[in-house]
């Protein structure tokens, strides 16, 4: 090896841990478990962290996605209306039009799959800004979510997933208990901790994740040495999309039951889990693994403030903090990693 | 810039290989957009092993060149001449092939990125097959630090992002990523224009190594004092029009600096510019 550079000056450590993107919230996630649980004990038992765990799955599937995007350079303000229009498809096609659950929900994949590449392609294509189009995508579907609904059913939603062909054997996989210890925790949450897997290995490990990288911190750049731009961004969407119906399906099986409105506000959330987990608002930097934590925060907020015994609308009160100084501390990092020196 | 003493010494690498055909040659290209003539009539060569530079004022042609050159653009009249044989480029990825490589001043790096995945970026090497295909990650590391070696580059930690390199640094790395990825012609587009005089210096030590391993390179530049140093051919651009290709022996850094110039012009600048009569003191009112 090289001799150590007097310019390191013993600052390498320090320097690599702050700079990695999911620190901060790591931190947070430390300092929110220990207030809430320094307030009730509910909260710090198996029960209680299996109680917290399940928002922060199925949240945590969806940020991850988002978060991946996010590195990408662009947004999403459809996955969550999406999630709803996935649970609709599978529900309707299940119960109106006899379909065994499984073949319903590849259906919802397919539907899902489509309104993804088409984000992407419009993006792509157009070069406007993501933000705009997929808020448009989010109000169409949103729209189509609700004329559609009540166009068959005359309410609001649909339901009685329960009495359709194959119900019980998808519920097991995707939306489940499993008993760890003599407590039920939610099957959703593997599935959580391998999406977030495979989001990880993906971004450090594989040509794509590279890919992903460079297009969200400067896609000329990117171009320039040939990466396929293009098909990473088309990709990147697709993923939300798949992410979405994974979620959309999971919600759908637990509660047999979908509400048109489903979903709608929860594009905000995702992102909202990403940045506490260290993406950038401007691309290039993220990780899965912060996304998943951020989710994490988000849980033990969400159950926290019910077990210490406070009025819930505070909820958003605290997600709006932890927003704002995730925000700032991320922005100290992207200094320190940008920062040029003469 | 002291660098007369470094080159001095070094004639014997570049000697052989003067019967061969040029790697790049254009003869009389030019360019026109629109109603524009861009460019017209000129003509250069690189060979193995040496520094063709290119100079000239904004405006005079330099970045039409480089774009005919890397591929970017097809000349409207004239000839490209690759190994002696005459080619056509669709595409900058078309020159690549050829192995001219280019390094622009600003699209060079990913700032987020560390210095591994850039130099890597767009030619990632993989590992397994299917979906298990991954990203070679210790083997990249492990290139980088051995290629930024040997081409005598200082990085400290290539998990560095790059952002955090001096322009310098950036520059050197850039040019290590063409060397290693097989460039024959390295066009290096005002690598040092927005340096300062020591990095420039790091820069211009990186431009000898990659002509020392035997690459030709295409140096353009507005700066005599950066070009004559490290330059075998000098290309003078003004206007569109080539002013001349001139030797190293057969010109002066100040010849150099007043063709680029337009020498009459610089010396009405410098009569414009010098005072009338003796310096004012301080305290002593202007004169009416």
């Amino acid at each position: 090896m090289t001799v150590a550079d007097e310019r390191l000056a013993g600052t390498g450590v320090a320097r690599r841990l702050l700079i990695r993107p999911e620190l901060g919230a790591v931190v947070g996630a430390l300092v929110v478990f220990a207030f809430f649980a320094g307030q009730s004990e509910v909260f710090r038992s198996v029960e209680g962290v299996a109680n917290w765990l399940d928002p922060a799955s199925t949240l945590g599937i969806m940020a991850v996605a988002i978060a991946l995007l996010m590195i990408g350079g662009e947004f999403d303000l459809s996955a969550g209306v999406l999630t709803g229009t996935v649970g609709l498809v599978t529900v309707i096609l299940a119960t109106r039009y006899d379909l065994p659950v499984w073949a319903a929900m590849l259906a919802a994949l397919a539907v899902a799959l489509l309104v993804g590449f088409l984000n992407g392609l419009v993006v792509v294509r157009t070069g406007l800004p993501s933000f705009i189009v997929t808020l448009a995508t989010f109000l169409m579907l949103q729209g189509v979510n609700l004329g559609v609904t009540k166009a068959l059913t005359g309410t609001v939603q649909v339901g009685g997933l329960r009495r359709a062909e194959g119900y019980e054997e998808v519920r097991a996989v995707l939306a489940g208990t499993i008993p760890v210890g003599g407590t039920e925790f939610r099957v959703a949450i593997l599935w959580w901790l391998a999406v977030t897997a495979l989001g990880t290995w993906v971004l450090t490990r594989t040509r794509a994740g590279n890919w992903i990288f460079a297009v969200g911190g400067d896609e000329r750049a990117a171009r320039a040495v040939g990466v396929p731009a293009e098909r990473t961004k088309i990709a990147l969407f697709v993923t939300t999309a798949a992410a979405a119906w994974l979620v959309g399906s999971i919600m759908a099986l637990r509660f047999t039951s979908v509400q048109a409105g489903s979903g709608v506000g929860q594009e905000f959330v995702y992102i909202i889990a990403a940045v506490i987990g260290g993406c950038l608002l401007t691309g290039g930097y993220g990780s899965a693994i912060g996304a998943a934590v951020g989710a994490v925060i988000f849980g033990m907020a969400d159950k926290g403030i019910v077990f210490a015994g406070w009025d819930a609308d505070w909820f958003t009160f605290f997600l709006g903090a932890m927003l704002l100084l995730a925000t700032l501390a991320n922005r100290f990092v992207r200094r320190y990693a940008e920062e040029v020196k003469r | 810039m002291t660098g007369d003493e470094s080159v001095a010494g070094r004639e014997a690498v570049t000697e052989g290989g003067t019967d061969a055909p040029p790697l790049l040659e254009v003869r009389d290209v030019g360019k026109t957009f629109g109603g524009v003539i861009a460019l017209r009539d000129v003509s250069m060569r690189v060979r193995a092993g040496e520094v063709s530079c290119v100079l000239g004022d904004n405006g005079a042609g330099k970045s039409t060149l480089i774009k005919i050159l890397s591929g970017v653009h097809a000349p409207d009249s004239g000839s490209y001449l690759v190994d002696g044989a005459p080619a056509a480029f669709a595409s900058p990825r078309d020159a690549l092939d050829k192995g001219i490589a280019t390094v622009y001043q600003d699209l060079a790096m990913i700032p987020l990125m560390s210095v591994w995945r850039n130099f890597f970026l767009g030619s990632e090497p993989v590992l397994g097959r299917g979906p298990l295909r991954r990203f070679d990650v210790a083997g990249a590391k492990r290139t980088v630090r051995e290629e930024l070696r040997s081409m005598g580059i200082d990085i400290r930690d290539v998990d560095q992002p790059v952002g955090t390199l001096s322009g310098g640094e950036r520059q050197s790395v850039a040019i290590a990523r063409a060397v290693h990825f097989g460039a024959r012609v390295l066009i290096l587009d005002e690598p040092t224009s927005a340096l300062g005089v020591k990095q420039a210096g790091v820069v211009l030590r990186y431009i000898a190594q990659a002509r020392d391993r035997g690459l030709g390179v295409v140096f353009i530049t507005h700066n005599p004092h950066h070009a004559h140093p490290i330059g075998d051919r000098f290309l003078l651009l003004n206007r569109g029009a080539s002013l001349g290709e001139y030797a190293k022996a057969d010109i002066t850094p100040e010849e150099l600096t007043s063709l680029m110039a337009g020498g009459a012009e610089l010396e009405q600048l410098a009569h414009e510019l010098s005072r009338n009569g003796p310096p004012a003191g301080p305290g002593t009112p202007p004169p009416p």
